[in-house]
């Protein structure tokens, strides 16, 4: 087990490296760079710029340097320094504006997923179990509609019923009045109590496809003969579908729990900015907008990296959840 | 035939009907089998794909899943004829049916407390493919123990030592270490074994065998055979099975009941119906079997025709529309009762009597080639059996 560790976290490596590069040279093709749009943008609103003071920005920043010596620059700080380099955008360390937004972040994607594990995996195994009854059909109905749905759309009715009904105006997790107080029991309760809706809007979807997929590998199971068998045993029914099918059909979920991490950082960018949360969505957004190279680079080197090691957790818990896959491993290690 | 006094009796199969429900209206998978397992001795169900061996087996213990469903008859299990001097009695006495009278297991609910305390504990049953029919994800020693302790009030620990026994006791080497593997890590055979040892943890007093060697090769699916008829016995188990390979039924039968589309069409002890058999089906499939030594044949006589499809029977006889002895005019109209021909033989077949007052069509005079002529009239009058 061990050697199978150390030699996947060897083969991220060259991948991550892979992932930068790649990056790096995606967010240089579109013509032009930070400066040119900065500069377009100044004469859309019809000030002039200094050319002088241009070429002084370009010089500064070695923006007319070839590409490789602009990516050698950038992963070598990050690399020896630790250092994602400056945002031109917001004139602060890449760093710290992320770090900034991480925290409600993670907040609400971990949110999201107990709220939308929590609601899927009942009704999932309640929906195939009782396939064909009147509540499985409601909750495919109600499934449907959160399936077909756009996240944003629900989230604009909300805002919008929030609004017309009950005069208040949605945005932000964090309250005006704790803005820029210290965590504090207070502020804590305010997150929870500001968070519950775009968890609800976010999970709907998550949800909805959730209840489909446990619901169609259930009915694969509950006809396997092992069924059967825990049946003849004298087994109370309950029990039967827990422990024998309920297991199989929560292998494909477990296989994907590790894409939970990159979603934090880079999932729901329009709920976040229709609700106007400070998450890192709307963060990443603006960089790849504005050509800010620096951010926007460090936000797909870190979305790359997350997915790397999502994918390392959920093959770890997959092994552990599935002796077969366990023992396959451990026989090519 | 029904015995309610013979205290070797451990159940009976009363005029079993399941159907399943489909687009194309209800289809009759048995229709009406009669069948009865006694102690100590094991009944093989023979007959060919979808004749509605498996769903009569799996109706016993109400495993019959939907859309399928018991539309009638009875399973009535009789009480155990050996003092049980197990402590259990009382308890079981109490709130099950009272411990005299057979228990109907047609009529309790498929997923009922009463049916569940009869599986495993009363009746086990093993399945075909012993590959799929455990899980591959819990531990032998989990599944085996786990069947223990439903019906048994011990700790997991001496559920773990009686398991460990039991897989000594068929034949798997080294139980305490293979108590903890997982079954995709034995072969095919050792995992039937696995299978055998879940089903006899609670000691039962019957074992359904539903093809247990079909997915096996010829030498481990002897070694099954073996290791089932040994354990019968010693146990004094009822067995039930299930079976296509006459060679099977040559092997570990006592008694044989012979199904075609729903129905029984001849039972009877193994050495009667192999040697005497009396319906044209059961003749045919004997017919249709290699036989080594004997005289060398161009072809094998294979029985012409195709099962009918169960959802569109024919009048009359089943088997008519195959049968070489078909009495044109009579077995197209007269269902065929069961007839008794001695010796509890019973036969479903026209020609052994069940058609009086009808005679066959005179025009078609002639019927077949060898009709066994008539058999001796006059006497099954006597026979038919009331059911």
């Amino acid at each position: 087990m061990r050697a199978l560790l150390i030699r996947r976290f060897i083969y991220m490596v060259p991948t991550l490296f892979a992932i930068s590069l790649v990056s790096f040279l995606i967010i240089q093709l579109p013509p032009g760079n930070y400066i040119t749009t900065y500069v377009a943008e100044l004469s859309a609103r019809g000030q002039s710029v200094d050319q002088t003071q241009i070429r002084a920005l370009e010089e500064r920043y070695g923006l007319n340097d070839p590409v490789f010596v602009q990516y050698l620059r950038w992963i070598g700080g990050i690399v020896m320094n630790g250092d994602f380099g400056q945002s031109f955008l917001y004139q602060r360390e890449v760093s710290t504006l992320i770090w900034d937004r991480i925290g409600i972040s993670v907040a609400l994607a971990l949110a999201t997923i107990v709220v939308s594990w929590g609601l899927a995996i009942p009704i999932g195994i309640y929906s195939a179990v009782r396939q064909h009854s009147v509540g499985d059909y409601v909750f495919t109905f109600i499934g449907f509609i959160g399936l077909a749905t756009p996240n944003f759309m629900l989230a604009l009715i909300f805002v919008w019923i929030a609004f017309a009904y009950f005069g208040e105006s949605m945005g932000g997790i964090v309250s005006p009045e704790f803005a820029d107080s210290a965590w504090n029991l207070g502020k804590v309760l305010d997150v929870v109590s500001n968070l519950w809706m775009p968890v609800l809007i976010i999970g709907t979807a998550g949800t909805a496809v959730l209840i489909r997929v446990l619901r169609a590998n259930l009915l694969d199971e509950l006809r396997k003969p092992y069924v059967t068998t825990a049946r003849a045993k004298g087994l109370p029914e309950w029990r039967v579908i827990l422990k024998y099918p309920v297991r199989m059909a929560l292998s494909p979920f477990i296989s994907t729990v590790g894409w939970v991490l990159p979603t934090i950082v880079g999932g729901e960018v329009m709920v976040s900015i229709v609700l106007s949360l400070d998450t890192t969505g709307p963060l990443l957004l603006q960089a790849l907008r504005n050509q800010d190279m620096y951010l926007a680079g460090a936000f797909i080197l870190v979305l790359g990296a997350l997915t790397l090691i999502g994918t390392l957790i959920s093959d770890l818990l997959l092994a552990w959840w599935d002796p077969r896959i366990r023992h396959a491993q451990a026989e090519e290690a | 035939m029904a015995t309610g006094t013979d205290p070797d009796v451990v159940l009976e199969v009363r005029g079993l009907r399941t159907r399943f429900r489909t687009d194309h209206g209800e289809v009759p998978a048995v229709n009406g089998v009669d069948l009865t397992i006694r102690r100590g001795r094991t009944l093989c169900v023979v007959g060919e794909s979808g004749c509605g061996k498996s769903v009569t087996a799996r109706s016993i213990l109400q495993l019959v899943e939907p859309p399928g469903r018991i539309t009638g008859g009875q399973v009535l299990l009789h009480p155990d004829s050996r003092a049980p001097a197990d402590g259990a009695p009382a308890a079981a006495g109490a709130d099950a049916a009272p411990a005299d009278r057979p228990l109907d297991l047609a009529a309790l609910k498929p997923k009922g407390k009463e049916i569940r305390r009869v599986r495993g504990r009363d009746i086990a049953m093993i399945f075909q493919e012993p590959m799929a029919s455990l899980s591959l994800v819990h531990r032998v020693g989990n599944q085996i123990g786990e069947s223990i302790r439903v019906h048994n009030p011990v700790s997991k620990k001496e559920a773990r030592e009686i398991s460990v026994g039991l897989l000594g006791q068929v034949g798997i080497p080294n139980p305490e270490r293979l108590i903890d593997v997982y079954p995709f890590q034995l072969s095919g055979g050792m995992r039937q074994r696995v299978m055998i040892a879940m089903a006899l943890s609670c000691e039962p007093r019957m074992l359904i065998a539903d093809e247990p060697t079909t997915a096996l090769d010829v030498t481990t699916q002897a070694q099954i055979l073996d290791l089932l008829a040994d354990l019968q016995r010693r146990r004094g188990m009822a067995m039930l099975f299930i079976t296509h390979d006459m060679g099977v039924v040559a092997e570990i039968a006592d008694d044989v009941a012979v199904m075609y589309l729903g129905n029984v069409v001849e039972h009877g002890s193994v050495d009667e119906v192999f040697h005497a058999p009396k319906h044209p089906y059961t003749r045919a499939l004997l017919d249709s079997i290699p036989r080594m030594g004997g005289p060398r044949r161009d072809r094998l006589p294979a029985i012409r025709g195709t099962v009918p499809d169960p959802s569109t029977r024919p009048t009359g006889c089943v088997f008519r529309d195959r049968c070489d002895a078909a009495m044109p005019g009579l077995c197209d109209t007269v269902d065929p009762p069961p007839i008794d021909v001695g010796n509890g033989r019973l036969v479903r077949c026209l020609l052994y009597g069940g058609a009086e007052g009808r005679s066959p069509d005179p025009q078609a005079g002639t019927a077949g080639d060898d009709p066994r002529p008539a058999s001796p009239s006059g006497k099954e009058a006597a026979d038919v059996d009331a059911n």
